[in-house]
């Protein structure tokens, strides 16, 4: 489904990608782990198009669409999700009308007509309900004084409503207490499918207790260090990151 | 992003085509016989021309004021033309089969059709063109229900008892170097009033259109609510796009009398000029209420167009418990200037006054909000609340804020909030991975902004205003 290869980006000018490999089929959910500066949140970023990241080279696709080819915009209508780490305000803006205005555009993307005001309100409280947010936050504007673990819940409802067929999960745990967590993974979990992928980036192990990862990879440097099954996300819990540094260093150092 | 945005900026101004009327235009330059002229022009009464040449020969020796936060040329009076009617309304057409279809359609292509079938129902209008009134629809049906609605230029010769009494009783002749101008040579507007305790039964407006070249348009409105009356009003203006500076100086007058309200609203479009500021409308304008007791006026505007805009509607809440709002977006772009606000004047007992601006700039625009908020010594109990909001797209733009606050009773209570903020690339960045293109994107973010005005609106002109915004926009973002 995603497709990534020997992506090398920077940022002013600054390398935080070198080298990435990444390949997910669909219905897998890839963590991708890593301490401090290693590019997971730049990944993120690369492979939805932020203004800013410039990619020397490489390539990703999504269900064999060139994704570097493409607009932000475009490349979510192509079906790629991404769950900020910090969800932005936009005052006066409701939820429900920005949450409507995205949805038609990519249903118009897709070729299908625009939803009624009726339909979309019924399926944006479901997905409310999804994640315990009340049905209210509809109205008010997009995460216009919403509490950290809000506005989290607020991203997942937005990827609910949404239905990509790759989700990015941008630190969605961090700052959570351990109920909106489980909210949050709930919401996470609901959506899975064989046809929905997640890479989700994560500073902890502990939002993999409650979404299973099939696949973990260490990132540092800007590129996939080691890979394994959840296993080795405890395995980081319990001896952090610096083993891995002296694994490599035979070969190709890590430098950590 | 910003030069994503200041592509969205570069758009059309829909409404910049030139209509082919063939029209009777004075030559150039002002001087007692061009009054005298435009006088005649009207039919008025000798009161009438005595009044404007007051006017003139004080304005004469009134100096422009240079106050404002706006830069331009100094503006050559002799070279503006004072009077432009299409010839066809020489005549005097008595009903809409004998009015030019080519003006009709002029109006129609600016989306205010004025056959009644199709115009939006409950919505009376009066299409001024150039200097002079072309139609006013539903005239009958609000004659019925005592209210009157006609053009000033009639209004001074069927009641001229009203017209002297509260023509120039809000803003008075010397009030401001246009002002005067205006009362010397106004040529057309519209004449309102609503009877006591009567509720106009529909939204009246009035639509302006500049057509002929050079020449200034000079309006005059007088509204007189009479007690406990009610009555909503909007004004709409538009322009060709022209490469010439054009003027328009215009005077607006409210009288709101015991337990009565006016709601008046404009959203105004005139041609702002090209990219690089040549062109557009200069647009100098005096709009004042005075609101006696228990009275409400709320202006609510909707500021888009102009090259150059001046304007300030205030309120002077003389009677007690009198209430004055005023709510506005301004947007600039390109080169444009605005420098408007308001002025809310409390002198009887538990006035209240509300202030809503939101100023929007973009491009390499100049944006000022500028208000008077003064409390008499006799406003006991009097309030304010003044909130003032920037939104700054790009970075070659400037947003300006000047409020004066005078209080001279200690039981007064004046707010002041201000904010500035951008369309930042977060926000753009999140709009755009949920699959919205930037061009909306943008003109989501300002309609949110601008919320808390426009549902000020009445609801037909609500969408409008908003689509406005949008076309205004478009292009800010690529």
């Amino acid at each position: 489904m995603l497709s990534i290869k020997n992506l090398h980006a920077s940022v002013e000018e600054k390398n935080i990608l070198n080298g990435l490999d990444l390949e997910i089929k669909p219905g897998e959910v890839h963590a991708i782990m890593g301490p401090n500066g290693a590019g997971k949140s730049t990944m993120g970023y690369v492979i939805s198009g932020r203004d800013g990241y410039s990619v020397e080279q490489g390539a990703v696709s999504l269900d064999g669409k060139d994704l570097l080819a493409l607009e932000a915009e475009d490349r979510a209508k192509a079906g790629l999700f991404m769950a900020f780490q910090y969800p932005v305000e936009i005052p006066g803006v409701s939820n429900l009308e920005f949450l409507k205005t995205a949805v038609d555009a990519q249903r118009l993307a897709r070729g299908q007509e625009e939803l009624s005001s009726r339909e979309f309100l019924k399926m944006a409280r479901e997905a409310c309900e999804q994640v315990d947010l009340p049905v209210a936050f509809l109205k008010r504007g997009v995460n216009e004084g919403f509490s950290g673990g809000e506005k989290k819940r607020n991203e997942i409802m937005q990827m609910i409503l949404l239905e990509p067929k790759l989700c990015i999960l941008d630190e969605s745990d961090s700052g959570l207490d351990i109920d909106a967590l489980q909210v949050v993974a709930n919401g996470v979990n609901s959506q899975r499918s064989e046809n929905r992928s997640f890479v989700i980036i994560t500073h902890y192990q502990r939002l993999l207790d409650y979404i299973k990862p099939d696949f973990v990879h260490v990132l540092s440097e800007g590129k996939i260090v080691k890979s394994g099954d959840a296993s080795l996300a405890r395995q980081l819990e319990d001896e952090g990151y610096a083993w891995l540094a002296d694994e490599n260093s035979s070969d190709e150092g890590l430098g950590a | 992003m910003s030069q994503q945005i200041e592509q969205v900026l570069n758009r059309e101004y829909e409404a910049g085509f030139v209509s082919d009327i063939e029209s009777d235009t004075f030559l150039p330059g002002l001087d007692d016989s061009v009054i005298q002229r435009i006088s005649k022009m009207k039919n008025e009464p000798e009161w009438m021309l005595e009044w404007r040449l007051k006017a003139f020969h004080a304005w004469q020796k009134m100096e422009e004021p240079e106050w404002a936060h706006i830069e331009y040329p100094k503006i050559d009076f002799q070279a503006v033309s004072y009077y432009s009617a299409p010839k066809s309304m020489a005549d005097k057409p008595q009903s809409l089969d004998e009015v030019d279809p080519e003006l009709l359609a002029t109006y129609e292509k600016l989306g205010i059709p004025l056959i009644e079938q199709q115009m939006l129902a409950g919505v009376a209008v009066d299409a001024v063109f150039d200097s002079v009134s072309v139609v006013t629809t539903f005239r009958e049906k609000l004659w019925e229900a005592g209210v009157i609605f006609c053009p000033i230029s009639e209004a001074i010769q069927k009641y001229p008892d009203l017209v002297k009494q509260y023509l120039g009783s809000v803003v008075p002749q010397k009030d401001n170097y246009y002002a005067a101008l205006n009362c010397a040579v106004f040529t057309d507007g519209s004449f309102v009033y609503i009877p006591k305790g009567t509720r106009c039964p529909m939204e009246l407006s009035t639509y302006f259109r500049i057509n002929e070249q050079n020449t200034g348009q000079f309006e005059r409105t007088l509204i007189i609510a009479d007690e406990g009356s009610y009555v909503s009003y909007l004004e709409g203006c538009t322009a060709p796009q022209r490469d010439e500076n054009q003027l328009h100086a215009a005077v607006v007058e409210l009288v709101v009398m015991d337990k009565a309200e006016i709601k008046y609203s404009t959203v105004q479009n005139w041609y702002p000029g090209d990219e690089n500021g040549k062109g557009g409308i200069y647009n100098f304008v005096t709009k004042r209420a005075i609101c006696h007791t228990d009275a409400k006026v709320s202006w609510t505007q909707v500021e888009t167009g102009s090259a150059i805009t001046w304007k300030y509607p205030s309120c002077i809440l003389k009677g007690d418990n009198s209430v004055g709002e005023f709510y506005s977006v301004a947007l600039t772009r390109g080169m444009q200037q605005a420098d408007t606000g308001t002025k809310m004047l409390h002198i009887g007992k538990n006035t209240r006054s509300t202030i809503i601006s939101k100023g929007i700039s973009a491009g390499r625009s100049n944006n000022s909000y500028r208000g008077l908020v003064r409390m008499n010594s006799g406003a006991q109990g009097a309030r304010n609340f003044t909130q003032c909001d920037s939104l700054l797209i790009g970075d070659k733009c400037g947003a300006h804020t000047f409020p004066y606050i005078e209080s001279k009773n200690p039981s007064a209570i004046v707010e002041h909030e201000a904010t500035t903020s951008k369309v930042s690339d977060d926000q753009m960045f999140l709009c755009r991975q949920r699959g919205i293109d930037p061009e909306k994107a943008v003109s989501m973010i300002v309609n949110g902004f601008c919320k808390e005005v426009f549902k000020e609106l009445p609801m037909e002109f609500a969408v409008e205003a908003g689509k406005l915004l949008e076309i205004s926009l478009e292009g800010a973002v690529g």
